[in-house]
C-alpha cells in the first residue's frame, strides 16, 4: 500500500523544497518524491510543510508500574499527535535492562512511533555497579542513561566513561552517555529553582550550580577519558557556557534543553501549582535568555522532552511532596513554533496572544535575535536528535526515494487551544493549560505507515 | 476578605482595620461573659496537618468565642497519612457544609492550594517556612499594645529567618505598619536571596542590640546543627542569643518577643525570659482577639456593633 502526502513543501537537512512524497507501506520506504504523484491513499498536505519526523531524546515512560500515569502506547500516540517518529524511553527500574528492553521491545510493536530502550549506566541505577554496557550496546543500544539526578561518584563516571569508549571502538559506532546534571548534595531537598522566589515562598531551592558543578565535572572527564557525554535538560547560563567553551575545545559533547526551560521562569511557581515542578527546575528570566542564546549558536544540539506523565493525585498534593515533571510531547513543537517562529503582526508578542488564556503565564519575551526560523528548529527536534540517538540511518534522514519513510507534515497556520483534557497520554500534567498554540502536525508517518492522520492518531 | 493566607495579601489599611478590630474584641474578653454571638451557626474547621496545640487552641477558643461551631480534624487520624491526595481531603471536609477552614500545613503553599479546592473562607495557620499571617498580627498588636504604633520603630528579627514563616509574615507585616527590620543571623540561615525584602542584614547581634525598640527571637531547631548550619547550641547561644549580658545593653523600654515554644538557655538565657520587657505572654494573649478579629472579617455577615456590641 502507497501513501502521498500531496501538496505540500518538503523541509530537511538539505533545504527546503516544493513535492509530494509517496511512501511505501511495505518496504517502510520513501517510494517517489515529485510533483503530482499519486498512490492507495492520498493525505491532503495542501500548506503543510513535510519534515522528517522528530525523535526525543528523553521520554519517560510510566509503563510498567505506574499505567495510570501512562502507557508505552498511549505514550507513543501523543508522540506521533506531536510531531515524532521515535522516541528515546529512559530507564525506569534498576536490574536487568536488558530484560526491561525485551518487555519494551514487546510493548512497542502495536506503538505509533520507534520506541528506542536507552541502557542503564549502572545495574541499580545508583551509580554503583557497572550495567553489562557491552551486552547492551551489541544489543543495538547507542544512549546510555542512569536517569535521575546523574552518576554522583566521580571514579565510577570515569569509569563508565572510559569502559564506553572502548566499547565504541570495538564495535564502530557512538555510545552515548546521557545525564541530568545535580549534585545530589548540594541540591538536596530543594524543589524549585533557589534564588528571589524560593526566598520568598518559603520553599527549599536547588541552586543553579548543583546542575553547573556535575556538568563541569562531566565536561573534565570527556575531556580525560574522550567519552561522549550528552547533557540532558540542561537549565543554567552557567551550563550553556561551559558547554559552549568545551564544544569549542573540539571534546564530544552535546547538549539539549526542553521546550519548558525555554520559556518559564521560576515566577511559574509563585501559584504553588505543582504542575510548574519540574527537574531540573523552571529558573530566571537570565537562565531562560542564556539557554536561547545556546540554541542561536548551536551550544545546544537539540530540543528534547523530558516528557515525564503524572496522574492528578500525584500532582494534587503540597507543592514539596507533588511529583515533578511534566508531559510536553503533544505540545512541544507547537509551543516552540508559537513562541520562536511564528511571524507575529508589528509590535505583537506572539506568546503575549498565546498565554492570554494560560494558566501559567510568567514566560519571557522573545527577542529578535532568539526568533528561529522553522528549519532551525525542526533541525533541533529531528535530524540533530536522531544523530544522538543513533537511529540517523532510519529517522531525520533527507526526504528522497530509499530513504526510511519517517516523516511529519505540519500545519503552520493551525491555531488551537491546549486543554489538558484532550491529551492524548492519560496524564495531564501539562504546563501549557490554556495555550494557543499556532501550527500543528497533520500527519506523522512512521515506516511508512500513517499514524497520525489529519490530527487523529491511528492505530 | 474572603481569606487569609499571606501578610503580602493584605495592605496597610487591612492591617490597621484588624488591629482596630482585635482591639474591640480585646474590650469583649474583659467582660464577664467572653462569648460574642457574631458567628453563631457559623462552622468553622480546624484542619491542622501539622501539630501545633498552641494555635489550635488559641483559633479553637476565638471560634468559641464568637459562637462558631468549631470542629478539630487532625490529620494523623486521618486518610491523608494512608495516601489521600490534599485535595480529596479538602473535598471532603467542604462536602460537608463548613464555613471556614483553618489551615495548618508542614508544606509552604498548602492554605493557598486548599483555597482553590473549596468555597469556604481559608486561614492559614502556618505553612512550611512560608507564611503565619495570624503570629504576624498577634506580634504587630502586641508591639502597638506598648508603643501605640509601629511607625519608625526599629526592630530586629534574631535567628533562623529562613526556615521561619513567622519571620516571612512578620517581615511584610512590621513593615507594611511603618516599622524599620533588620534581620540578624548567620549567612547559613538567611534566605538564599533577600532581593525585594525591605529589610537591612546583620550577622552580628552586638552591633543592633543597643538601638533596636524590640529584639524578636526565632526558635532554633536543634536537628539544624547536623545539617551543618551552625556549630553548637554553645556558639549559638553565645552570637545569636539574649544573653544576661547582652539584654542589659538593650533600652530600657525595648521589647523581648520570641513566638514560642522558647528552648530557654539557648535564644533566651532564663533570666532574660523573665525580665520585664518580656512579653512572650502578651504575644500569646494578643492571639485571641486577633484570630476572633480574623475569623469575623472572614467570615462574619456584618458590622461589628450589629453583631458584637
Ligand atoms: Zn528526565
Amino acid at each position: 500500500m502507497t501513501v502521498v502526502l500531496k501538496g505540500g513543501r518538503l523541509l530537511d537537512a538539505s533545504g527546503e523544497r516544493s513535492g509530494d512524497v509517496c511512501v511505501d507501506g511495505v518496504t517502510g520506504q520513501i517510494q517517489d518524491v515529485g510533483p503530482d504523484l499519486s498512490g492507495d491513499v492520498v493525505l491532503d498536505a495542501s500548506g503543510c510543510v513535510i519534515t522528517p519526523g522528530f525523535v526525543d531524546l528523553h521520554t519517560d515512560v510510566a509503563e510498567p508500574g505506574r499505567e495510570a500515569a501512562d502507557t508505552v502506547q498511549a505514550t507513543s500516540e501523543a508522540a506521533a499527535a506531536g510531531g515524532y517518529t521515535a522516541i528515546v524511553v529512559m530507564p525506569r527500574n534498576g536490574g536487568d535492562r536488558l530484560a526491561d528492553l525485551a518487555d519494551l521491545e514487546a510493548l512497542g510493536r502495536s506503538a505509533a512511533c520507534e520506541i528506542v530502550g536507552a541502557g542503564t549506566v549502572s545495574i541499580a541505577r545508583d551509580g554503583q555497579v557497572l550495567a553489562p554496557l557491552g551486552e547492551l550496546a551489541d544489543h543495538g543500544v547507542s544512549l546510555f542513561c542512569d536517569v535521575g539526578v546523574g552518576i554522583q561518584d566521580d571514579l565510577f563516571m570515569r569509569r563508565a566513561c572510559e569502559y564506553l569508549v572502548g566499547l565504541e571502538a570495538s564495535l564502530g559506532r557512538p555510545l552515548v552517555l546521557a545525564q541530568h546534571c545535580s549534585s545530589a548534595a548540594l541540591a538536596a531537598g530543594g524543589v524549585m529553582h533557589e534564588g528571589a522566589v524560593s526566598s520568598r515562598l518559603g520553599l527549599p531551592g536547588c541552586p543553579a550550580e548543583a546542575e553547573e558543578l556535575m556538568v563541569m565535572r562531566d565536561i573534565t572527564l570527556s575531556r580525560l577519558t574522550g567519552a561522549r557525554v550528552h547533557f540532558q535538560s540542561i537549565s543554567t547560563a552557567g551550563s550553556v557556557a561551559m558547554i559552549r567553551a568545551a564544544k569549542a575545545g573540539g571534546l564530544p559533547i552535546t547538549a539539549e534543553v526542553t521546550p519548558h526551560h525555554l520559556l518559564f521562569t521560576d515566577e511559574s511557581c509563585a501559584g504553588f501549582d505543582p504542575a510548574t515542578k519540574v527537574q531540573p527546575p523552571l529558573r530566571t528570566a537570565e537562565n531562560v535568555l542564556a539557554l536561547r542564546d545556546g540554541l542561536a549558536d548551536g551550544t545546544i544540539d537539540a530540543i528534547a522532552s523530558d516528557h515525564r506523565p503524572h496522574t492528578d493525585d500525584a500532582k494534587e498534593r503540597p507543592f514539596d511532596e507533588a511529583s515533578s515533571g511534566a508531559v510536553s510531547l503533544e505540545t512541544g513543537f507547537a509551543a516552540l513554533h508559537t513562541a520562536f517562529v511564528v511571524d507575529a503582526d508589528e509590535g505583537a508578542d506572539p506568546i503575549g496572544t498565546a498565554i492570554e488564556g494560560a494558566q501559567h503565564r510568567a514566560v519571557v519575551p522573545v527577542a529578535a535575535e532568539h526568533r528561529r526560523s522553522l528549519a532551525e528548529l525542526v533541525a533541533l527536534l529531528s535530524w540533530q536528535p536522531a544523530e544522538i540517538a543513533g537511529v540517523a540511518d532510519r529517522h531525520g534522514c533527507l526526504i528522497e526515494p530509499g530513504r526510511p519513510a519517517n516523516l511529519t507534515a505540519i500545519d503552520q497556520t493551525l491555531q488551537w487551544s491546549v486543554d489538558r483534557s484532550d491529551l492524548r497520554s492519560n496524564a495531564r500534567n501539562t504546563l501549557f493549560q490554556g495555550w494557543t498554540m499556532t501550527g500543528r502536525n497533520r500527519h506523522t508517518v512512521k515506516n511508512g505507515k500513517i499514524t497520525l492522520e489529519n490530527g487523529q492518531v491511528q492505530r | 476578605m474572603r481569606n487569609l493566607l499571606t501578610i503580602a495579601d493584605l495592605s496597610s489599611d487591612d492591617l490597621q482595620e484588624l488591629l482596630q478590630l482585635a482591639d474591640r474584641f480585646a474590650e469583649t474578653q474583659t467582660r464577664d461573659v467572653k462569648k460574642v454571638p457574631a458567628l453563631r451557626g457559623k462552622t468553622v474547621v480546624l484542619a491542622f496537618f501539622e501539630d501545633s496545640t498552641r494555635t489550635r487552641t488559641s483559633f479553637d477558643l476565638a471560634a468559641r468565642r464568637l459562637s462558631a461551631d468549631v470542629v478539630n480534624f487532625s490529620a494523623g487520624a486521618s486518610s491523608l497519612s494512608k495516601g489521600e491526595s490534599l485535595r480529596d481531603t479538602i473535598e471532603t471536609i467542604s462536602a460537608m457544609g463548613v464555613d471556614a477552614i483553618v489551615v495548618r500545613h508542614r508544606s509552604s503553599g498548602a492554605p493557598q492550594q486548599v483555597a482553590q479546592w473549596t468555597d469556604a473562607a481559608v486561614i492559614n495557620a502556618g505553612d512550611g517556612w512560608h507564611q503565619h499571617p495570624t503570629q504576624a498580627l498577634l506580634d504587630s498588636y502586641t508591639i502597638r499594645q506598648r508603643f501605640g504604633s509601629l511607625e519608625g520603630r526599629r526592630i530586629a528579627l534574631c535567628g533562623d529567618i529562613n526556615h521561619s514563616r513567622v519571620a516571612r509574615s512578620d517581615v511584610d507585616a512590621f513593615t507594611k505598619l511603618g516599622a524599620e527590620v533588620v534581620l540578624v543571623a548567620p549567612p547559613t540561615l538567611l534566605p538564599p536571596s533577600l532581593e525585594g525584602w525591605p529589610v537591612s542584614v546583620s550577622h552580628d547581634l552586638d552591633q543592633v542590640v543597643s538601638d533596636i525598640d524590640v529584639a524578636y527571637f526565632l526558635r532554633i531547631q536543634q536537628e539544624r546543627m547536623t545539617d551543618a548550619l551552625f556549630p553548637s547550641v554553645r556558639e549559638y547561644r553565645a552570637h545569636f542569643g539574649l544573653t544576661v549580658d547582652r539584654a542589659k545593653r538593650l533600652k530600657p523600654d525595648a521589647l523581648i518577643m520570641h513566638p514560642g515554644p522558647m528552648n530557654r538557655g539557648v535564644e533566651l538565657d532564663p533570666a532574660v525570659a523573665d525580665d520585664e520587657r518580656a512579653v512572650v505572654l502578651d504575644q500569646v494573649a494578643a492571639g485571641i482577639p486577633i484570630r476572633m478579629a480574623v475569623l469575623f472579617q472572614t467570615l462574619g455577615p456584618g458590622q461589628f456593633e450589629s453583631e458584637v456590641a
